[in-house]
């Protein structure tokens, strides 16, 4: 049935309208206050990666993973796998979905690969990038910052690197997850990109949360 | 705030993470066509209200978004397990009565859904279950 999917490159060169941020706007109206001297945890924003939803059978989805982008499938609840070069990534969501994050230009090019190499398979794969956005939380304080906004434990010791889960945060909900021991990182929808923001602003106040400027990638 | 076992994460997450979804194990007719009235009406509208043992469809809402089962005591809210989906429960209503035989208290005010502690109404009771 793969003739009958459309896959188009949402990031063609020829596009003519210029990619925003979810954050762009949230920047700008809520301020973007530098990380200071005395500040325990830094935000910024990852924006226009490529995010995937890989949903189907483990060993189909695994084997072509392994095979197109050298990394494998997490097969525990919960976990989370990164490439060497900490650009690549797969977490699992649930037991017949996984999130695949890319660079940005290179998303278009993984899809068709993974298409073509699963063949007819039972699968699917949508491109959810335009749907949500990156947030990295760094600092000493980053853990202190996301106990009081999130129910899930996030003390370190338990909460530990290459552990990922979707929970509740604030108001609204987040895949929150530790790539390595200084960082951690929140999926958030676009729509709600603005809230989380505000939230991390107000809440990290205490530690003297500042923005990661460098971080921020402007629009191509 | 409870925590529930969810059986796909395979970890102890926060009620708020989680909807009740109704109860479990509700089979849809064979055959709809060749079903009474009175046969698809129960099917589709009327539900178990008990006192006591009830299994339960649960959603991990915030989370994997899977629905599994929960077996719960509707009097104590004591959840006794989890389970996936298309599993079968391995606590029934037989536990309760087990349990007040071993504790010795008598039949519950208003009647428990099993009522009593006598081997027979233990036998009865796994009876009515197979």
């Amino acid at each position: 049935m793969s003739n009958s999917i459309h896959v188009y490159d949402a990031r063609a060169d020829h596009a003519t309208v210029n990619a925003e941020s979810p954050l762009a706007y949230s920047f700008q109206s809520s301020g973007m206050p530098a990380p200071g001297e005395e500040g325990r945890a830094v935000v910024g924003e990852r924006a226009f990666l490529g995010h995937l939803i890989l949903r189907g059978g483990a060993i189909v989805l695994d084997e072509a993973l392994r095979e197109v982008l050298g990394i494998g499938l997490p097969g525990r609840p919960n976990s989370l796998t990164v490439d060497a070069d900490g650009q690549r990534s797969v977490q699992w969501l649930s037991p017949d979905e996984w999130l695949l994050i890319v660079p940005g230009d290179e998303t278009f090019g993984l899809e068709t690969r993974l298409r073509a190499h699963l063949g007819g398979s039972h699968v699917a794969i949508v491109d959810v990038s335009a749907g949500q956005t990156l947030i990295e939380l760094t600092g000493e304080a980053a853990h202190e910052v996301l106990m009081k906004s999130t129910v899930y434990d996030v003390d370190p010791h338990e909460f530990t690197v290459g552990k990922g889960v979707t929970t509740i945060f604030a108001k609204t909900s987040v895949i929150l997850r530790r790539p390595d021991e200084s960082r951690w990182e929140l999926i958030v929808r676009r729509s709600f990109a603005d809230y989380v923001y505000r939230w991390l602003l107000d809440a990290g106040e205490e530690y003297g949360i500042g923005v990661a400027r460098e971080s921020r990638h402007e629009p191509q | 705030m409870f925590h529930i076992y969810c059986p796909y994460c395979e970890e102890l997450r926060e009620e708020e993470e989680f909807h009740p979804k109704g109860q479990a194990h509700i089979a849809r007719p064979e055959e709809p066509d060749a079903c009474s009235d009175e046969e698809w009406g129960d099917y589709l509208f009327f539900r178990d209200n008990p006192r006591g043992i009830h299994h339960e469809m649960w959603l991990h809402a915030v989370g994997c978004r899977k629905f599994f089962n929960i077996t719960r005591n509707t009097v104590s809210y004591e959840i006794l397990e989890t389970y996936k989906m298309g599993e079968q429960p391995t606590v029934g209503a037989e536990h309760l009565a087990r349990e007040e035989k071993t504790s010795s208290v008598q039949a519950a005010e208003g009647g428990q859904q099993t009522v009593g502690a006598s081997d027979a109404a233990l036998a009865s009771v796994k009876g009515a279950q197979a």
